[in-house]
């Protein structure tokens, strides 16, 4: 398709991207109150970093449902991947609507019926979409509310709620039920939601623990996944893929392939894939394949790639400094310089990139495991030239996402192998696939110059990051003097990252929390003072602060400067609206250069804690996987090749690594809720750093700390 | 090629004809329908697809259905009997002993034959055996918890 016809397409379509034609909706739906909401006005977007901004919907368009039974019903473009907003999300609205918790159904990703979602990351289901959700709930309540008021005849000041029954508090045998007010209606309403910021100990059903939701179907092996689909017909697709990144197709043999019954071997373009009824048959026929390359010069290799970024010719962007350089460094007693490198990271969901897609009655459908259904759909729409309403995008459960699932190329594929065959096609990436065509964290170098005075206040922090983003940057302590600078691509230069690069849990942030935390313990050290009270003496921010401390008492942690020999360590940090710090313990084998973590705790002030027991499990979570870049993981590639592509080469945390884990929750019934699925992980590089330092006085700059690195630290002990 | 494979399947006498060297992970999602068992990795090295086989965890993406012949197969759709859940079952729940639950069949199956072999596993032995299945979400902690008291109330019982 032509960029002119794109442009066309978006213009002629904002409407209907944005959602399905409303028209529609009670004829999908059935009848009862359906509240369609505009959340536009209700968000600060100044305050919002502008990427977050820039997807918040413009349109009436998300909406909630009360049917004639009284069933609420929450459609959203969300989807659940293992972060609990099923369960959380409609305990938010039962509290608002006053009603039992298991009336409430909620609907996610499936973008015929579900209003446009920009995407499931970035902790914004909560922080941002749960707030404008909660807050339209509560406006639907006053629609409710009004409709009881004029079927009753009083006032609505008259009115309470208790279980979905409005009362008359004067007559208690004035009643009538939501259900009751759903009976037999068709009643749209719009609205403009304002922030609500009203008492939040009010609610019922917010604060409390429930369990998972979506537990039993996981644990009877019911919760359908995309690859669990299955249609009549159904066919198995294996894609055949160039050896490297590097690689162009310059002939293809598959006569090999078509000797495999019932393959078929399809082609458009680049791709090319094997499609078969049995998926052992098509596993066969797509390495019969014979296809040649040619390949393309790549300059960087794992090691070399450092640098490649800081010789690379940069787009290089002052971001917000304060005080004066000069003035700062005249101020130090003591300076310090470091240079930190972070690798490529995957993402490695357990669940690879999966979707079904069937092209029937010239509607494309796809089932797709993605965290950006709408997003998809339009990536079909781009790819195929179909219009808006003849692709449909259902997510089902999704096996693990952790921004690698942003990315859908897979559904695209599956669309095209349907449209190619005529029949649908299930494609499931095998492992390899998704650790070679996977988004990795970006690999990047960060330098820091920073100084402190006699009395052990930091009075300089010059800091500069080179291609691995600026999520997590700021200095968070009190630091008069500061400058930062961020290196990124030019848009004109040659690409410095070889492979697609993306989102990784808390993107950036795991990056730059390691080289600043562990900075600040370097100056705590040289400044001979316990690195918890030099961050206390340089910290004015009270959320951080109250996270140290509520950290260091569960820890029990004992002041002493470090090396002490312990093996303590202390870092934290701020994401996604959320405040952390962590202690961490660690045993360093000297021989072998082997860490052990022993015990990890962790405090995080997160707002509001919609449900604790699901906050908890995401900080868990967090801590276990931060092992794995923290320790181990790391992309290793030569010549646009990627060499760690199993789960043999690329080693995750598995149950011999788990420490001791204890989380706290600062309660904050005052604020509103903030993401709470990514901030435990940032601070883990760090902590773990920063023990390995307090074990044996030896000072790692780049993570993960294997064993090899280690040794090679403690060599200049 | 194709030949009648017979094996128990969840409690049932089954048969399939079936070329007998296909990978048993496939022939139960996509011959079966049960597609609780998942795929991971196809190579051995996660544990997402593991069933028991006569009370062994194995990893059915390293069988072909033909060696399962003549035994007992029970996947994740088969430990529920009755509508009841299994106590691994029911203390994964309890314990919140999962996130995005893709691999939790897995986990559940091995921990099962794990208790089958060693009814009262000390914490590290549970670590142990569950040590090569992997989770993403890093549900380990509850997952081990939660082995635990599936241990308990199973003491005594089956
Ligand atoms: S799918 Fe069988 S071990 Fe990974
Ligand atoms: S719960 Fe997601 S991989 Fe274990």
């Amino acid at each position: 398709m032509k960029r002119e016809q794109i442009k066309d397409m978006d213009s002629l379509q904002t409407s209907e991207r944005h959602g399905m034609p409303r028209r529609d909706f009670f004829k999908i739906l059935g009848g009862g109150i359906i509240i369609f909401f505009r959340p536009w006005r209700a968000l600060d977007l100044n305050r919002m970093p502008a990427e977050q901004a820039r997807g918040v919907p413009k349109d009436y368009n998300a909406f909630l449902r009360i049917a004639e039974d009284g069933t609420v019903t929450c459609y959203t473009g969300k989807i659940e991947m293992g972060q609990g907003i099923i369960t959380s999300l409609p305990q938010m609205m039962a509290d608002e609507l006053n009603v039992p918790y298991d009336r409430i159904k909620i609907v996610m990703g499936d973008t015929d019926i579900c209003p446009w979602d920009q995407g499931t990351w970035g902790s914004l289901s909560t922080r941002i979409f749960g707030q404008i959700m909660r807050t339209a709930t509560a406006e639907a309540r006053g629609v409710l509310l009004d409709l009881a008021s004029a079927q009753l005849g009083v006032p609505v000041s008259q009115l309470e709620v208790k279980d979905g029954i409005v009362t008359d508090t004067k007559d208690s045998k004035k009643t009538v039920s939501y259900a009751q007010l759903a009976k037999g209606k068709r009643i749209e309403k719009f609205l403009d939601v304002k922030p609500s910021m009203e008492d939040y100990t009010k609610f019922k059903s917010i604060g409390k623990s429930y369990n998972r939701v979506d537990s039993n179907l996981k644990v009877t092996g019911e919760a359908k996944y995309s690859g669990d689909m299955k249609l009549p017909g159904m066919v198995f697709a294996r894609i055949l893929r160039p050896p490297s990144h590097a690689a162009k197709m310059t002939s293809v043999d598959y006569s090999g392939a078509e000797k495999i019954a019932g393959t078929k071997v399809v082609r458009e373009g680049d791709l090319v894939a094997v499609i078969n009824e049995n998926c052992d048959l098509a596993d066969q026929a797509i390495v019969k394949i014979k296809a040649e390359y040619s390949f393309n010069e790549v300059p960087v290799n794992d090691k070399t790639i450092y640098e490649f970024m800081l010789k690379a010719d940069s787009n290089a962007k002052a971001l917000n400094s304060t005080g004066d350089m000069d003035a700062g460094l005249k101020l130090c007693d003591k300076t310090f310089e470091s240079e930190f490198h972070d690798p490529y990271l995957a993402h490695v969901a357990i669940e690879t990139h999966t979707a079904l897609a069937q092209l029937d009655g010239g509607k494309m459908t796809v089932w797709a495991s993605t965290q950006s259904p709408f997003g998809l759909r339009e990536g079909i729409m781009r790819e195929l030239g179909l219009p808006a309403e003849e692709v449909r995008v259902i997510t089902p459960f999704v096996g693990g996402g952790f921004g690698g699932k942003g990315e859908y190329q897979q559904g695209i594929e599956a669309a095209k192998l349907a449209k190619l065959t005529g029949k649908p096609v299930m494609l499931m990436w095998t492992r390899d696939e998704e650790f070679i065509y996977d988004t990795f964290h970006p690999a990047g170098v960060i330098k820091i110059k920073s100084g402190i005075d006699k009395a052990g206040l930091i009075k300089l922090w010059e800091y500069s990051v080179y291609y691995s983003g600026t999520r997590g940057a700021d200095a968070i302590y009190d630091i008069p003097n500061t400058k930062f600078t961020h290196y990124s691509q030019k848009s004109d230069g040659p690409p410095v990252h070889q492979f697609g690069t993306g989102a990784w849990r808390a993107p950036n942030n795991n990056t730059n929390t390691f080289a600043r935390e562990v900075q600040i313990d370097i100056m705590a050290a040289a400044a001979g003072t316990d690195p918890l009270e030099f961050r206390r003496k340089n910290l004015k921010d009270e959320h951080i602060l109250d996270c140290l401390k509520a950290v260091a008492d569960k820890f029990g942690y004992v002041p002493g400067k470090a090396p002490s020999g312990r093996g303590i360590g202390i870092a934290c940090g701020a994401d996604a609206g959320a405040w952390v710090a962590h202690m961490a313990e660690v045993k360093v084998d000297k021989s072998t250069g082997k860490v052990k973590v022993v015990r990890i705790a962790c405090a995080q002030d997160m707002g509001l804690c919609v449900n604790p027991e699901g906050a908890t499990i995401q900080m868990e979570g967090c801590i276990t996987m931060g092992l794995g870049y923290t320790l181990s993981e790391e992309v290793l590639f030569e010549g646009g090749k990627i060499l760690t592509h199993s789960l043999d080469a690329y080693d995750i945390p598995k149950f011999s690594w788990l420490p001791k884990i204890d989380t706290v929750i600062l309660d904050r019934k005052d604020k509103p809720p903030q993401g709470g699925g990514e901030p435990a992980i940032i601070a883990i590089g760090a902590v773990v750093a920063n023990a390995i330092f307090d074990a044996t006085g030896a000072r790692l700059y780049r993570m993960p700390m294997t064993p090899e690195r280690v040794l090679e630290a403690l060599k200049k002990v | 090629m194709e030949e009648t494979i017979k094996f128990q399947l969840n409690g049932k006498q089954t048969e399939a004809v079936i070329d007998p060297t296909q990978t048993l992970l496939w022939v139960l999602r996509n011959h079966f329908g049960l597609t609780g068992t998942k795929f991971g990795c196809g190579m051995g090295f996660c544990g997402a697809c593991t069933v028991l086989i006569d009370n062994e965890p194995v990893r059915s993406c390293q069988l072909s259905v033909g060696e399962a012949a003549g035994k007992n197969v029970i996947t994740i759709e088969g430990l529920a009997t009755k509508g009841k859940l299994h106590p691994v079952q029911k203390a994964f729940v309890e314990h919140d002993a999962l996130q995005c639950g893709y691999c939790t069949p897995g986990m559940i199956m091995n921990a099962t034959g794990l208790l089958i072999k060693n009814p009262t596993p000390s914490i590290q032995q549970i670590k142990d055996g569950m040590e090569n299945n992997l989770c993403r979400c890093g549900a380990h902690m509850r997952i081990i918890e939660a082995v635990q008291t599936a241990s308990k109330e199973m003491k005594g019982g089956k």
